[in-house]
């Protein structure tokens, strides 16, 4: 034992003479558990929402029967199923407005609710008393309570004037949701003994047929896997997920490096051990040993960093979620053991993975071996032809999956590998520059220039991969970002072609609205609009009833129509159709497709495809005249006005003040373009931010790979400066070699970097939100992105090159003293 | 068993506490709520005169109330078994009830099927005023979900009988058919039974006189069987007085056809409250002194960290009653959500036959 001790001395010794060389592992070590952790605490905390909110819902997680014609239904048969075996509770789902933000209100039966459902409110045994008894409570997210500015107890009024039960602040709440006891959902909502759905528990038992207790009134909808929620924010956790793979990775490239380096310079160490008789077996044990207890330390502290960065960005995860899908996350981080666990695990794996080549070298190392460097040069020249094999094989590989991937998961496949292949064959093609430019070289220096450069690349390569790596995915999420920016400004600019759009409370305030805008000489029209929601496959689709009107004629985002599109509307036998629902149902123009409406089942004809980002449900434009006539329930309470621009700030404050419209329900164009801009800003911040960080540990890679090689390197330029080549020129020689090995990365990153742009743009969007962006180049951000790498390599090439420039010439000197 | 659980004999307001609805004074009261001010609710008076039907439904107006039923019983090859099937109500506050979900009545209830080697339990609860628990009087039918006690055909209204009785859990159901071979009994003072030396008392009736015949089913094995069954109703408003800290019970069928309804309040200066009734076949009753009255617990049984005397001697000298009573299972815990010993006994000595025992408070 206290053999193991003193070899792990000796071994940590170097540590100690060479602080700046730990840091630097420890930091590569640190990173990447600290990225990695930090976005698997953003997603499990975001995936935890859902899993609250499924259950808050009680949709999803759990079957339920709801009421065939999907409306209410009587409380009755809550009672009959009982008695019949079925384990179920009633829940009441209806909206309140509280001071004009719009809640959803569900009322639950605290005593039956299942134990696997009951657990998401949390109604404790002490405060069920409370919640029952009148007044009872009302619960809501902190959040919420923050929002709205209002203390725990206060009984605010919905928008028809009751007053809610005191409010109660219950953490495990989704922010936007209100919970009171059924009792109260129906006096609130008014619907005296009505039930939106009864949660089925798991109790296992006989059950009575559910045809003989409530004849054919209830449908049994069947739990799902994944909730409508989870569904559609899968994506963006993918994304998340494999940026925060992609930044461990380039982490572990900091930590190869390092411990390369470290064994590199141990290797007389290591030799003097073994010859004093510590076996081979031994010395790698104690290595492993030492690197485990390394990784332990810096996956801990990694996770520290993780959470805060996490911490960090959660509002904007929030944002972006909300934004995109409207789900709703609770601004605040709640960590599993797990989370700690997997992180500290996947440290030390890395760490592990990383020094294999090392440990692997230490375990066959010959005791009384030199150093070979042309030998080695010569290994490497096979492995670079290996390499090269392995990358042509992974970029075949994604090409293959391009081809006959289907999936979401085939997309980001289709990603991963084209980014391996292309770091893994980086090394080749550089290789491939360097001997063009050693051939084209005259002059001694100058050769010795170029084939140094190539004796170089086989220690830089890591770290340039890692550039690469992380300049390509730069690129790519840059110029997603961007179109997206761009495209969706020209697509709002298309949609919200009306100047002041108003959502009347019911019909008759829309009547009456209508009729008080007819007196105004400044508004040029009133374009209604209507909105149903239906099923087609499964899935709800919004039919929106649009006015026969130049606004839309001339605005209207169609992607591709048939020439007459707008007067084949009007028959109402035509349909326009969103991109994502064409996409779905696989239909183009001229196809036909089926509604099922009020009055009948209606088809209709294809006539175009209009954009509509970001909506998760699909949709079809028809005549508003035909809506009215297929939807006659459905009020038409939303209305386009088209007002002479100036008097429009005019025209709001009169319709607020005259029928106490809110920001909710009348909006001018502006605001509502602004509205849904910062909406979209926010939506990519986090992708932003992780994009940042990214960079950030590729520019740590590079700057450790350069620390290990300028001290590797000195017996080549020892003989150098020997010959008389001074030490400022030597460092100049030196930074201009790093530079132009980063260029050549760099630009090679461009390229790359506008393959991936497109593979997330025409790959992955269209699969995972069903619609395509087209696709535009930014030179400018292009550009922009170079020089940041190109200073972020100066960055890390300063430090080395200003030791070479300061190097004592007694330690060049030495050089040809030592064994090497 | 702590304190703040200390229950009543019936387990009632176990439920209540259990859901956090039981008055706050609860644990201080030491008989979790029962002990506690009963103002709102109707008080407990003597000189009540029964009526049925109308009585074998449920008194809103006092605070708790229950069915009870239990029976011994055996199958065609000797082995026994013992059933249980509750229906607890408590009103959460008085005054007016309230329409629908705002109606302040709260449900429980607890079935049981105890053999020698296995005793399974299991717990309901449901809110009143919607239809998922109740009790009418007539047709007789109470129910919480699928169990229920209901009237068959041609019931009598002064003998509630015959009734069919089911019940279904996870890993155990009965269906039990009761027929009766005497009349409805009232207990204590023409059904007004005292608790204490003070004013704490229930209204309480018995059917003690059941044949059960039906299936009884474990881990889905069907058994058919046979035996005696009783069934007690009680209500009050304040049954118990606030130093008794629980209560001893039991139900006795003798061989010789009479029966014995006997407890004995636990008090907290040691002075417990015993109360006797022998009822002869016919169904007339003789009260017995609580001077006249020992229970000895003998044997006591470890469940969790609790010691629960499980085996009794009792001795009442004017009936000349010396018995030993052990039970068929001395694990019949009641492991609801609140918790209680109840099991089937058999008892010898100077008498023989079977019966149940309640122990609560411990």
């Amino acid at each position: 034992m206290s053999r193991i001790l003193w070899i792990l001395a000796v071994l940590l010794s170097h540590w100690r003479r060479h602080p700046m060389q730990l840091a630097t592992l420890l930091i590569g070590l640190i990173s990447a558990t600290a990225l990695w952790s930090g976005v698997q605490a953003l997603n499990a905390q975001a995936r935890d929402s859902y899993d609250r909110a499924a259950a808050t819902f009680g949709g999803a997680r759990t079957a339920v029967l709801v009421a065939r014609n999907g409306g209410t239904f009587p409380q009755k048969l809550f009672a009959e199923l009982r008695r019949a075996g079925w384990p179920v509770s009633p829940v009441l789902e209806g909206r309140v407005q509280i001071d004009g933000r719009s809640f959803r209100l569900l009322g639950i039966e605290p005593i039956t609710i299942p134990v696997e459902v009951g657990n998401a409110p949390a109604i404790g045994r002490a405060g069920l008393q409370a919640f029952l008894t009148p007044p009872g409570e009302t619960l809501v997210a902190p959040d919420a309570l923050t929002d709205l500015n209002l203390p725990e107890g206060a009984t605010p009024p919905t928008s028809d004037g009751t007053s809610l039960p005191p409010l109660r602040a219950q953490a495990q709440l989704v922010p936007g949701v209100l919970v009171v006891d059924i009792g109260m959902a129906q006096r609130l909502l008014n619907r005296p003994d009505q039930i939106s759905r009864l949660l089925i528990g798991k109790t296992t038992g006989k059950r009575a047929p559910l045809e003989g207790v409530a004849g054919d009134q209830l449908r049994l909808v069947q739990p799902d896997a994944e909730s409508d929620l989870e569904r559609l924010t899968d994506s963006f956790h993918l994304n998340l997920t494999a940026f925060g793979l992609l930044s461990f990775v380039v982490g572990l490239f900091i930590v190869n490096s390092a411990i390369g380096l470290a064994f590199e310079q141990r290797l007389p160490m290591l030799r003097t051990l073994r010859a004093c008789g510590v076996s081979a077996r031994m010395l790698n044990a104690v290595l492993v040993v030492e690197l485990v207890s390394l990784a332990l330390v810096a996956g801990l502290v990694g996770l520290v960093c993780g959470y805060l960065i996490a911490a960090a960005l959660l509002p904007d995860v929030a944002a972006s979620l909300r934004g995109l899908y409207g789900a709703q996350i609770p601004g605040q981080l709640t960590l599993k053991p797990e989370w700690w666990l997997a992180g500290i695990v996947i440290s030390i794996a890395g760490a592990l993975a990383a020094a294999t080549t090392s440990l692997a070298k230490a375990i066959r190392l010959p005791i009384l071996a030199a150093a070979q460097p042309y030998a080695w040069q010569q290994a490497q020249h096979r492995w670079l032809i290996l390499q090269s094999a392995l990358a042509l094989a992974v970029l075949a590989a994604a090409g293959l999956i391009l081809w006959y991937g289907e999936s979401l998961v085939s997309g980001f496949a289709v990603l991963a590998a084209l980014l391996l292949g292309a770091a893994l064959i980086l090394p080749a093609i550089l290789e491939r520059v360097l001997s063009f430019g050693q051939r084209q070289a005259d002059g001694a220096l100058a050769g010795w220039f170029w084939a140094d450069s190539r004796q170089q690349l086989s220690g830089l390569s890591l770290a340039l991969m890692a550039l690469l790596l992380a300049l390509a995915v730069n690129v790519g999420v840059g110029t997603m970002v961007e179109t997206f920016s761009r495209t969706f400004v020209t697509w709002l600019d298309g949609r919200l072609a009306a100047d002041v759009y108003v959502n009347a409370s019911d019909a008759a305030q829309a009547t009456e609205i209508k009729a008080w805008l007819r007196e105004r000489p400044e508004v040029a029209a009133v374009l209604p609009g209507g909105r149903a929601e239906v099923q087609i496959a499964g899935a709800p689709i919004e039919i929106l009833g649009m006015a026969d009107h130049a606004t839309y004629r001339d605005h209207w985002p169609l992607l591709e129509s048939t020439a007459n599109a707008w007067k084949r509307l009007r028959p109402g036998d035509a349909g326009l159709i969103s991109e994502q629902l064409a996409r779905r149902l696989k239909l183009g123009i001229g196809d036909s497709v089926e509604v099922t409406a009020a009055g009948g089942n209606w088809a209709l004809e294809i006539v175009g495809i209009y954009a509509d980002y970001g909506n998760p449900k699909g949709q079809i434009a028809v005549n508003i005249a035909a809506f009215t006539r297929r939807f006659p329930d459905v009020p038409l309470t939303r209305m386009g006005l088209r007002v002479w621009p100036a008097a429009v700030p005019a025209l709001i404050s009169a319709l607020q003040e005259k029928f106490g419209l809110d920001g909710r329900n009348l909006m001018d164009q502006v605001t509502l373009k602004a509205e849904s801009t910062r909406i979209f800003n926010k939506t990519f911040a986090v992708t932003a931010a992780l994009n940042a960080f990214t960079l950030g540990v590729a520019g740590i890679a590079l700057l450790t790979s350069l620390l290990t090689l300028s001290n590797s390197r000195l017996p080549q330029l020892a003989p150098l400066w020997a010959i008389g080549i001074t030490r400022k020129r030597l460092a100049a020689i030196e930074l201009l070699k790093t530079l132009s090995v980063a260029l050549i990365t760099t630009l090679l990153a461009l390229p790359l970097g506008l393959l991936v742009a497109w593979c997330l743009i025409a790959v992955v969007n269209v699969k995972a939100f069903g619609w395509r962006l087209p696709f535009h180049v930014f030179p400018l951000q292009l550009l922009q992105l170079l020089g940041v790498a190109m200073a972020a390599s100066l960055l890390a090439a300063l430090l080395p090159v200003i030791k070479l420039a300061r190097m004592q010439p007694a330690r060049l000197i030495k050089i040809f003293a030592d064994e090497r | 068993m702590s304190d703040s659980f200390s229950i009543t004999r019936r387990a009632l307001l176990g439920g209540a506490v259990v859901l956090g609805l039981g008055r706050n004074g609860a644990r201080a009261q030491g008989f979790a709520g029962l002990g506690t001010d009963a103002l709102g609710f109707a008080p407990v008076v003597p000189g009540k005169v029964f009526s049925f039907p109308a009585d074998h439904g449920p008194h809103p107006d006092y605070r708790i109330e229950w069915w009870y039923l239990t029976a011994n019983l055996r199958s065609s090859t000797g082995a026994a078994f013992g059933v249980q099937w509750t229906l607890f109500r408590q009103a959460a506050r008085p005054g007016t009830q309230g329409e629908g979900w705002a109606n302040q009545q709260l449900w429980m209830g607890h079935a049981a099927v105890t053999r020698a080697d296995t005793h399974r339990t299991s717990e309901k609860f449901a809110r009143g005023g919607v239809g998922q628990a109740g009790v009418e009087a007539k047709p007789f039918q109470a129910w919480i979900d699928a169990w229920q006690m209901r009237g068959l055909d041609g019931l009598r209204d002064d003998a509630i009988a015959p009734l069919e009785l089911a019940a279904e859990a996870a890993d155990f159901s009965y269906t039990l058919r009761l027929d009766a071979d005497g009349p409805l009994v009232l207990q204590g003072d023409a059904g007004y039974s005292r608790k204490s030396e003070r004013e704490q008392a229930s209204y309480y009736y018995s059917q003690p006189f059941f044949r059960a015949a039906g299936r009884i089913a474990i881990d889905g094995k069907p058994v058919e069987v046979t035996g005696l069954a009783w069934m007690d109703r009680e209500w009050s408003s304040q049954p118990l007085a606030s130093d008794q800290t629980g209560w001893d019970w039991l139900s006795l069928h003798f061989n010789s056809g009479e029966k014995l309804m006997l407890y004995r309040m636990r008090q907290t200066d040691g002075n417990n409250y015993a109360s006797a009734n022998w009822i002869l076949p016919d169904g007339k009753g003789r009260q017995i002194a609580s001077a006249d009255i020992t229970m000895t617990p003998k044997g006591f049984t470890e469940i969790g960290e609790r010691k629960i005397p499980t085996t009794w001697d009792i001795v009442i000298a004017p009936l000349a009653l010396r018995i030993s009573c052990v039970p068929l299972n001395p694990k019949s815990w009641m492991g609801t959500s609140f918790a209680y010993w109840e099991g089937p006994i058999s008892f010898g000595g100077s008498h023989t036959g079977v019966g149940y025992l309640e122990l609560t408070g411990y």
